[in-house]
């Protein structure tokens, strides 16, 4: 007996068909279909525009189907700020890595946030500077080597990883925040639905919004790609639990509620 | 003709006016002085008008949002004074790199470092070098006065986008907070240029990336080739200066911005004497210019660079006029300006020097 054929997946057409640079093993392969995926599922990617970050993901616009603009190392938010207040019709999102936004970008990051700005940041953290060669990132975790940790990260020294998506959720402003991983086949759909839910309050208009995604860096964890992606669960969550660490209209639910 | 519509203001709130007509669509600026009167302005008489205000957390932040706004085809301009000026270098390379219009004003303060916030030209070099990493060049305006801080101000946008780059205007803390009368009129402007560079969503055409990031090596080397090809451009059609009595004159000031106006002062009073003292005032300092400047000095036989630095301007005069003729200079540094009664007692007594050398003679 011969089942009649069901389509399961399609390729989406807001990335473009090519082979990206990243190393084998890496997550941002995967986060950039979520986010084409979640621009397609809004039918935004003919009004939207990405602000590229400076780092491994410098190169975003050459996969992902839509306008882009290339901003400074850490300044992707005040771009994004920029695009979004000169054209609130557009759907602006910035991409960006845990040197850029957590390291070097960290006062846009945290502005933007307090300004509510309606914009919508994937921030992609795999605990490690790769495109400058396996540098220290702010995210490095405790005892992790790096090139500018050969002994590994001290909390003397170098002082705890910073953790973003706690830091903003201490503001008022943004609507949502939330960590993800991409590291198993669950996880990505989970990661998927976040990222939709980010993207969908700046389309209603709500709102800061922030993804951060823990994706492992087989090439610098130096690790091969299963190993990495097992690290990511049983090593980098054990500093950077996920979970949604705010989330305003969920609030605001429960207060009409009560 | 109709009685024209003069207002006393400030050389800052000038910039506000003038940017104003000359359509910003878009204003980002941090608070430094001596250049609060232009954001508190532009916070006051932007958002009324449907034009976006924001105050930024950084100079780095608000020369981003303006690169952010440039890459949307919108008029997106900052404001700024020396040190904040520095921070924002980042931004204008990367406006530079991406072919971005915008328009920049610095109400230069003493320096280096944290200085002081009193009157200086200390930037000159920063402004007409570029400024920021990489090969590039930002068109530089000169004003004099509140009026031309507001007429250039609109005419800048106009000039940004025609070449498609930042430009700079070059105030200081003098021009800034004084007051005077200034006729509220749109300057001649240029006529608009298409955008089809801008960032409107990939709708109906191709995906559209404005960046300055050219990985392979002939491709940034072709991209370093328009940008100095437009360069060469401006440096053709775009140098400006005023001409003030140098026909016929034997000494020749040379002075930009406040400085300017002393030596212009100083050329009265010396002409009053019968003496014949000019003075060539750049108007663009980039593209710094150097044809007016070897026409106004044809009969002279000593120049004089007055600057509130300790010589930066100076080395384009020399460019210009190469060793053809003496070249002295009166500087001040830290907020001092030099007096018109010191420009009169050095004119007389240079044109007393040079009138009976034999240089003098020669010309």
């Amino acid at each position: 007996m011969i089942a009649t054929e069901k389509k399961v997946f399609a390729r989406t057409p807001v990335l473009f068909p090519q082979i990206t640079h990243y190393c084998p093993g890496c997550g941002h392969g995967i986060v950039h279909r979520l986010v084409a995926e979640a621009l397609e599922h809004y039918g935004v990617q003919q009004r939207a525009v990405c602000v590229a970050p400076v780092g491994c993901s410098v190169l975003a616009y050459k996969y992902i189907a839509v306008d882009a603009v290339e901003a400074a190392h850490g300044r992707a938010p005040a771009v994004a700020t920029g695009l979004k207040r000169a054209r609130p019709d557009l759907f602006v999102f910035t991409y960006q890595g845990d040197g850029d936004l957590a390291a070097i970008g960290t006062a846009e990051i945290i502005h933007a946030a307090n300004r509510g700005e309606n914009i919508s940041v994937v921030f992609v953290n795999n605990a490690v500077y790769g495109m400058t060669g396996g540098q220290m990132a702010p995210t490095t975790l405790l005892g992790q080597k790096t090139t500018t940790t050969p002994q590994g990260r001290s909390e003397v020294n170098e002082g705890p990883p910073v953790k973003v998506c706690e830091l903003l959720a201490s503001m008022d402003a943004p609507s949502y925040v939330a960590r993800v991983t991409v590291n198993k086949p669950a996880a990505v759909r989970k990661a998927r639905q976040a990222i939709i839910t980010a993207f969908g309050r700046q389309v209603s208009g709500k709102g800061f919004s922030l993804v951060e995604v823990l994706s492992p860096c087989p090439t610098y964890w130096r690790l091969p790609p299963p190993k990495a992606m097992e690290a990511v669960e049983n090593w980098m969550m054990k500093t950077f639990p996920l979970g949604v660490f705010k989330n305003k209209e969920a609030a605001d639910a429960k207060i009409a509620q009560s | 003709m109709s009685k024209p519509n003069r207002v006393l203001m400030s050389g800052n709130d000038a910039v506000v006016e003038g940017a104003i007509r000359g359509g910003v669509d878009c204003y980002f600026g941090y608070p430094i002085t001596p250049q609060n009167e232009v954001i508190a302005g532009m916070a006051a008489r932007l958002p009324p008008l449907g034009k976006v205000f924001l105050q930024s957390e950084s100079e780095l932040a608000a020369i981003s949002m303006v690169h952010g706004a440039a890459a949307a085809g919108k008029r997106a301009m900052t404001t700024s004074s020396s040190p904040g000026i520095s921070l924002m270098q980042e931004g204008i390379s990367y406006l530079a790199g991406s072919r971005l219009p915008a328009v920049i004003v610095n109400v230069q303060r003493g320096g280096p470092g944290l200085g002081n916030i009193a009157p200086a030209q200390g930037d000159y070099f920063q402004a007409t070098r570029g400024g920021g990493n990489g090969d590039y060049q930002t068109i530089v305006l000169a004003p004099d006065s509140a009026q031309e801080l507001m007429d250039f101000t609109a005419q800048a946008f106009d000039l940004a986008e025609q070449y498609r780059t930042p430009v700079l205007i070059l105030s200081d803390g003098r021009l800034g907070q004084m007051m005077e009368p200034v006729e509220l009129r749109d300057p001649p402007r240029r006529p608009p240029v298409p955008k089809p560079w801008a960032l409107t969503g990939a709708d109906g055409r191709p995906q559209q990336v404005v960046c300055s990031l050219h990985l392979p090596i002939p491709e940034l080397a072709a991209h370093n080739r328009v940008l100095q090809a437009v360069y060469r451009e401006i440096e053709r059609r775009e140098q400006r200066a005023e001409s003030y009595h140098t026909s016929g004159a034997k000494l020749v000031f040379v002075a930009y911005g406040a400085c300017a106006r002393l030596c212009r002062e100083a050329v009265d009073y010396l002409r009053k004497e019968g003496l014949a003292a000019g003075m060539l005032r750049p108007i663009t300092l980039w593209p710094f210019p150097k044809k007016k400047l070897q026409t106004a000095v044809q009969s002279a036989a000593v120049l004089v660079v007055v600057e509130m630095s300790a010589g930066q301007m100076i080395e384009d005069v020399r460019l210009s006029v190469g060793d053809k003729l003496p070249i002295e200079f009166v500087g001040r540094t830290g907020g001092e300006a030099p007096t018109v009664k010191e420009l009169i007692q050095f004119g007389r007594r240079l044109l007393k020097k040079y009138a009976t050398s034999r240089r003098g003679r020669r010309r």
